[in-house]
């Protein structure tokens, strides 16, 4: 008796997820990633423009606002240098969560005519997002040597900082892309989830603003304090996240494994509603 | 012996109807916004509707055998095709298939208009399930295929529709799985193009692999297919050799040929009036198979006078295979104002070109008389009796320009645009 190829069965509420399959498609997540980045700055008047200002604006604002008029502390560096550190890996994160959101009814079309594992497509629209973030990245090298501001030897931990964010953004973007299928409501919730988030995350201001203890945990449930903690520390060598990250991590993979379940679980019925 | 190639077994699939709720419906912001603030817990509440789009269908293909599935818009047959293709999950049932599965519902999926040609083919070919090198490989032959290599490197939103049509096509016919699904793809382009796809499709067939293809184009199924599987109603209806099953399909109630001829024993109609024949012609009096969106057709209805009695007209009633009402039309000349003597009569009501739109057109045909209250009692009629295939050949002289999406709406009249600059 040999084995059938492909099985086919009604869905049954919660499912494995077939890596291996997954990672037959893999070329098809570069090429949708691709696709994406090539679409929109073809489309753009300024193209790759955006990319570079986007964050400088930003930082420009978080500068005058919180640094000038507000005067919040920047752990003895450069107000504008401290904040884009943190404004990097938030964009990496909120560009990934907003295309990832869409991205499975923006693809509609595919969905029903085509099959592959779904998780492409939200992975694909993160996997986009990664191009700006490397730009992101550049124009920190070229702030931190404008104030002559060398790395530490903790830059050496920078890449496992880029995979927490990114398990944080697609296990976000699994849950508001099966989510938004469902009930588009996501879609207007979601900028202002976005802006209580920022306002969360320690983006302008320095997390030891919090007080450590209790409240520093609580604090830390949010992944991104972690993150943008670490990411300042691998860079600009400031104090090490200490245990937050722990709770962070923790966090983030809750998010990343429930995430990919609920998807899995909604998937069946994407093309039927979508 | 053979071996088996798709297993099915007691696939069933449910679907829920009348979702456009807010779609169509035009209301104040504020009824948008309270439907926006409810619509996660309305869905509970709308009372649900359901129909079995498949009603417990049981297959098995064979490696090798080439199988067109037949049937009316409706009876299951796309269903089937996504739930083979994994696209949709079914509700109940399940299906084996052994071998590597391509499938090709939609020629172009996932085609970019702002990407090149070369770029799209390598996005579609990666869609499709092919590997990058595997394109590279068979890169020259699908610009080859396609015939557009002068434009490879323009993006494809410049193209014709023939020319985008043409390119999606080359990429999946360079497809090379071991199960090969196939929709209903062979209903665009010129004909000189359909011919070359076909010839492609026969190539696919006789290299031993296994085909499944869906169909209405009817000489396509009995040339491409050895066996023909007729759906009705989510069900299998019959199953044999793809000659005899397309003859008796086409002979039954259920069969949407272009040409529909009635015995006197079963004609429909009454002891004064009989349909006897209908058939979709072109100008010359030919019945034709499918028809060019851009030249006029005629539906030819033959009936008999059996007494003069009634007052009657013949008429017509034109639906899409989305179902909707294209029109309904019925003779005008000033004959008709009499009841007639008996004899044999033909009225043939033309259609001009560039008015309809490209898919499935259905025709009813009935003989009515109308009625003082403002109804018509029909004295002969047949729901629809015949059905063609309206086609665009892509060459940018419709009202479709050069736009290659999806048209929808059940007409689509070529219009006179003035213009006027200040």
């Amino acid at each position: 008796m040999i084995e059938p190829t492909v099985r086919i069965r009604p869905a049954r509420g919660w499912e494995a997820i077939d890596f291996r399959e997954l990672w037959e498609f893999r070329e098809l997540v570069v090429f949708l990633s691709w696709r994406d980045v090539k679409v929109r700055y073809k489309r753009a008047a300024l193209g790759i423009a955006w990319a570079v200002l986007q964050p400088l604006m930003s930082m420009i604002i978080f500068t005058v606002i919180f640094g000038r008029v507000a005067g919040l502390p920047s752990e003895g560096l450069p107000y504008p240098l401290f904040t884009f550190a943190g404004i990097v890996p938030w964009q990496l994160f909120s560009a990934s969560v907003s295309s990832a959101s869409n991205s499975l009814v923006g693809s509609a079309q595919l969905l029903s005519k085509v099959y592959f594992p779904r998780l492409i497509i939200p992975l694909a629209s993160v996997g986009a997002t990664v191009v700006d973030f490397a730009v992101g990245l550049l124009m920190l090298a070229a702030l931190m040597a404008w104030y002559q501001h060398a790395p530490t030897a903790a830059v050496f931990f920078l890449p496992l900082f880029v995979l927490l964010a990114l398990i944080i953004a697609v296990g976000i973007g699994l849950w508001t892309s099966a989510l938004t299928v469902r009930y588009r409501d996501v879609q207007y919730v979601l900028p202002f989830a976005m802006q209580v988030l920022l306002l969360a995350s320690p983006v302008a201001y320095s997390a030891d603003v919090v007080p450590q203890g209790a409240m520093r945990v609580v604090y830390a449930v949010n992944p991104l304090v972690g993150l943008i903690q670490g990411f300042r520390w691998t860079l600009l060598g400031t104090e090490p996240p200490g245990s937050t990250i722990i709770v962070s991590i923790a966090a983030a993979l809750i998010l990343f494994v429930s995430g990919l379940m609920v998807f899995r679980r909604m998937e069946a019925t994407f093309a039927d509603v979508v | 012996m053979s071996h088996v190639s798709i297993r099915v077994d007691g696939i069933k699939k449910q679907y829920r109807i009348g979702e456009t709720r807010a779609a169509f419906r035009y209301g104040s912001l504020r009824d948008s916004i309270a439907d926006a603030v409810a619509a996660p817990f309305k869905r509970q509440r709308e009372a649900a509707r359901y129909i079995w789009a498949l009603d417990g269908v049981d297959l098995q293909v064979s490696t090798g055998e080439v199988v067109g599935l037949i049937g009316r818009n409706g009876a299951g047959k796309s269903t089937l095709l996504k739930v083979l293709t994994r696209i949709t999950r079914p509700t109940a049932g399940t299906a084996e298939l052994y071998g590597r599965v391509g499938s090709l519902l939609e020629v172009g999926t996932g085609f970019h208009p702002e990407l090149t040609g070369r770029e799209n083919i390598f996005l579609n070919g990666a869609i499709l399930g092919m590997r990058r090198t595997d394109i590279l490989r068979k890169f020259d032959d699908i610009v080859d295929f396609s015939g557009v290599s002068e434009f490879i490197d323009t993006p494809v939103r410049h193209y014709s529709s023939g020319m985008y049509v043409r390119l999606a096509f080359a990429v999946a016919a360079h497809l090379e799985p071991e199960i090969l699904l196939v929709d209903e793809v062979l209903a665009v382009g010129d004909a000189a193009f359909q011919r070359q796809c076909l010839g492609k499709m026969e190539d696919v067939s006789r290299s031993g692999r296994t085909v499944v293809f869906v169909s209405h184009n009817m000489p396509a199924i009995t040339r491409l297919c050895s066996r023909a599987v007729l759906l009705s109603a989510g069900k299998i209806a019959d199953d044999g050799p793809a000659d005899s099953i397309v003859a008796r399909y086409l002979a039954s109630e259920l069969g949407s040929a272009t040409e529909r001829t009635w015995s006197e024993a079963d004609s429909p109609g009454n002891d004064d009036l009989r349909l006897r024949r209908v058939s979709v012609v072109d100008e010359t009096g030919k019945v034709l198979e499918s028809v060019d969106v851009r030249k006029p057709l005629g539906i030819r209805i033959e009936f008999d006078i059996l007494a003069r009695k009634h007052r009657f007209v013949p008429g017509i009633t034109l639906t899409s295979d989305q179902g909707q009402l294209i029109f309904t039309a019925f003779d005008t000349n000033r004959m008709w104002r009499d009841p007639q003597p008996p004899g044999r009569y033909v009225s043939t009501a033309w259609i001009p070109g560039q008015l309809l739109n490209e898919g499935t057109v259905s025709v009813s045909v009935a003989l009515g008389t109308f009625s003082p209250g403002g109804k018509t009692v029909r004295q002969a009629h047949a729901n629809d009796a015949v059905a063609f295939q309206v086609v665009d050949p892509g060459e940018g002289d419709t009202a479709r320009g050069d736009f290659p999406g999806i048209w929808t709406a059940p007409v689509r009249p070529l219009l006179n645009w003035s213009i006027t600059q200040s």
